[in-house]
């Protein structure tokens, strides 16, 4: 998998060091020298001086080989156009925008750039941690309409000891994968349930509360 | 006077957006001029009739109290070529103006942004251009 960033800043230094440490080949585009040299010296990713708009530099950072493109900078109508220019003159399959101004998360995706909007998602995950202390991660997907929960099961849950097979959930609502003592378990129909396990749940908007209740216990 | 004047968003304020928007206003239009910073407007001379919103028109709530979903047309001369793009973009995909021109200052993303339909004007093509002909005038 080879991978373009383009911005700079903890974000793309963090992001970075997650993508080399899975062996992904990453190269990076930093417009500031001063920048580009450090990065270059803590990373161990190729890092180019340049502006990542410039089709030039696309083209020396090997976007016609790529797979994905990731803009980050601050500046929402570089990441725009750094998006466009990757996929219209190089035909780069995955290219994603940072959408610093969440308004145009949408404006980006309706001009045909996958988007995502920082505010939005750290915003929701403040509020949905800060309302039910059992969820520890909440991952929306496609603006909401799929949301990806991780939950803690307590001993208050209603449905400690039972079998997947006896516990009524709502409909639009899957139990993806439990996570017990840090090992994954796919789940079947004959797993229980125990105090401790975490489960990542996979629910519609409508299928959202009545599933977290249904695990969860009344949490009033 | 004209009676029916155009309504025109022009976007970036500098010399050849004030220069723009200045004749378009005395030649009857009704013209709204966008720039980042208010020190853009001294440019915008007396003759100027219309209204200066000072904003970021990369955020789309200043492009919608420009109106822009009413304009007719839509120029972007800021300095930033991808504020030009981008906003060109939002106005033709998002608010409908039947009329976008952007300034772009390097030829090569002229040829991507055609294929989006975005009308660009290339002030480094354009003068490239008026150079060959001078020179092939005196020959």
């Amino acid at each position: 998998m080879k991978v373009i960033l383009v911005g700079g800043d903890k974000t793309l230094y963090f992001l970075c060091r997650n993508f080399t440490s899975k062996g992904y080949e990453v190269v990076v585009i930093n417009r500031e020298q001063k920048e580009a040299v450090q990065l270059s010296r803590q990373l161990s990713a190729v890092v180019l001086c340049g502006d990542g708009s410039d089709p030039e530099i696309l083209a020396e950072a090997g976007a016609r080989s790529a797979d994905a493109i990731l803009a980050i900078t601050p500046n929402d109508q570089d990441n725009l156009i750094i998006c466009q220019l990757a996929s219209l003159q190089f035909g780069v399959p995955r290219c994603v925008a940072l959408a610093n101004d969440p308004d145009n998360a949408e404006i980006f995706e309706m001009l045909g750039v996958t988007a995502f909007s920082t505010t939005d998602i750290v915003g929701s995950l403040i509020e949905q941690r800060a309302s039910l202390e059992q969820i520890t991660n909440l991952l929306p997907i496609s603006g909401g309409k799929v949301n990806v929960t991780e939950i803690v099961l307590d001993n208050k849950s209603p449905v400690i000891g039972q079998s997947l097979k006896d516990i009524r959930l709502p409909e639009g609502t899957l139990i993806g994968v439990l996570i017990r003592d840090n090992q994954p378990i796919i789940p079947r129909g004959a797993t229980q349930l125990l105090d401790g396990d975490h489960i990542v749940l996979i629910t519609l908007p409508d299928s959202h509360g009545p599933a977290l209740k249904a695990l969860l216990g009344d949490t009033e | 006077m004209k009676k029916t004047g155009l309504y025109i968003v022009i976007v970036g304020c500098g010399r050849l957006g004030a220069h723009l928007a200045n004749r378009l206003s005395s030649e009857g239009h009704s013209v709204v001029a966008i720039d980042l910073s208010e020190s853009a407007f001294p440019g915008l001379s007396a003759d100027f009739s219309g209204f200066r919103i000072e904003g970021d028109a990369t955020q789309t709530a200043v492009l919608r109290e420009a109106k822009v979903h009413k304009a007719d047309v839509l120029i972007a001369t800021t300095h930033d070529d991808n504020v030009n793009l981008m906003v060109a973009q939002v106005a033709k995909k998002i608010f409908n103006t039947p009329k976008v021109l952007a300034r772009v200052f390097d030829p090569r993303r002229e040829t991507a942004y055609a294929q989006l339909g975005i009308r660009t004007i290339c002030p480094t093509s354009v003068a490239a251009g008026l150079f060959f002909d001078a020179i092939s005038e005196d020959e």
